[in-house]
């Protein structure tokens, strides 16, 4: 077994453990954390590919934003875990059989010989992945790549939108078509009294 | 060195553990956003294993939008559990059946 095979065994048995960690544990605040770790794992394997850019892409994207975004929203929502487990155990014979038959095909058809291809020989040292994705991204792919911007903005307006609220009891704002339309009337009042007699 | 088929098995069973997530979660929406998110993971392991073995990039450029597409995904789909949890005060899937679908 060489060193690169065990590195991979080490992070392929780790991302597969805390996947499992994710979908077992009670406490959603651990399964994020366990889906940290699955993406940290995962982010390594994809350096081992020399994928270099994804993997350093995936821990800054993921982990940095999306995972804390979940744990801001567990945070966030005062949510009473126990009525939302039942059903756990009476589901997890159904679970694990639709598990273990989808993981027997993909095995049974990932181990064929189709899938079996020439090792490529490792880049030379002074090859930059990211520059090699930035060149085919701005020349061939720049369509696309405009495109997902385009939907990186719909979905910052369509989260804002979404979760705005108005809250007219606590914020203090000026209401403009109000202070345009008032007249004296409506802020001076004039009291007649009688005056106080002398002494 | 590492043959093609450990990343593919790899992301096969990464998927399939999300699949029995799904099955299992199935009353609480945040396990069951996460169970997405590991889905997307185990395409996307597929995606850069081919990349590298093929020596195509267009892998990992098909990487790249998936993940900002999954961030998109992932921003609104948390949005929207804020709002239903403040409406209804629960995520129970369950009890979502106010559209009468």
């Amino acid at each position: 077994m060489t060193f690169e095979l065990f590195i991979f065994y080490v992070f392929a048995t780790v991302t597969v453990v805390s996947a499992v960690g994710v979908v077992t544990i009670r406490n959603p605040v651990y399964a994020a954390l366990f889906l940290i770790l699955a993406f940290f794992t995962s982010a390594a394997t994809w350096i081992l590919l020399e994928a270099e850019f994804l993997g350093v892409v995936l821990v800054l994207v993921y982990v940095g934003a999306v995972m804390v975004l979940f744990l801001f929203v567990i945070m966030m929502l005062d949510i009473n875990i126990d009525p939302l487990r039942e059903g756990f155990i009476r589901y997890l014979p159904l679970g694990i059989l639709v598990a273990v038959v989808i993981a027997a095909e993909i095995i049974l058809v990932v181990s064929s010989d189709v899938f079996t291809m020439a090792i490529p020989d490792a880049m030379p040292a002074d090859y930059s992945n990211t520059e090699a994705l930035g060149e085919i991204l701005y020349t061939e792919y720049v369509y696309p790549f405009e495109l997902a911007a385009v939907i990186l903005v719909v979905a910052i307006i369509a989260a804002i939108s979404l979760t705005m609220r108005k809250r007219n009891d606590l914020t203090k704002h000026q209401n403009i078509t109000e202070q345009v339309r008032t007249k004296s009337s409506d802020r001076l009042r004039i009291v007649k009294m009688k005056t106080e007699e002398k002494l | 060195m590492i043959p093609l088929s450990h990343f593919l098995i790899l992301g096969g069973l990464l998927f399939s553990i999300s699949v029995a997530g799904i099955f299992l979660n199935r009353k609480n929406m945040i396990i069951l956003l996460m169970c997405i998110e590991l889905m997307l993971l185990a395409v996307n392991m597929n995606f850069i294993a081919f990349s590298h073995y093929l020596g195509d990039m267009a892998g990992q450029v098909f990487v790249f939008f998936i993940l900002t597409v999954a961030a998109a995904e992932a921003a609104i789909g948390l949005a929207i559990l804020v709002v239903l949890f403040r409406n209804r005060r629960t995520i129970n899937v369950q009890e979502l059946d106010q559209m009468k679908g």
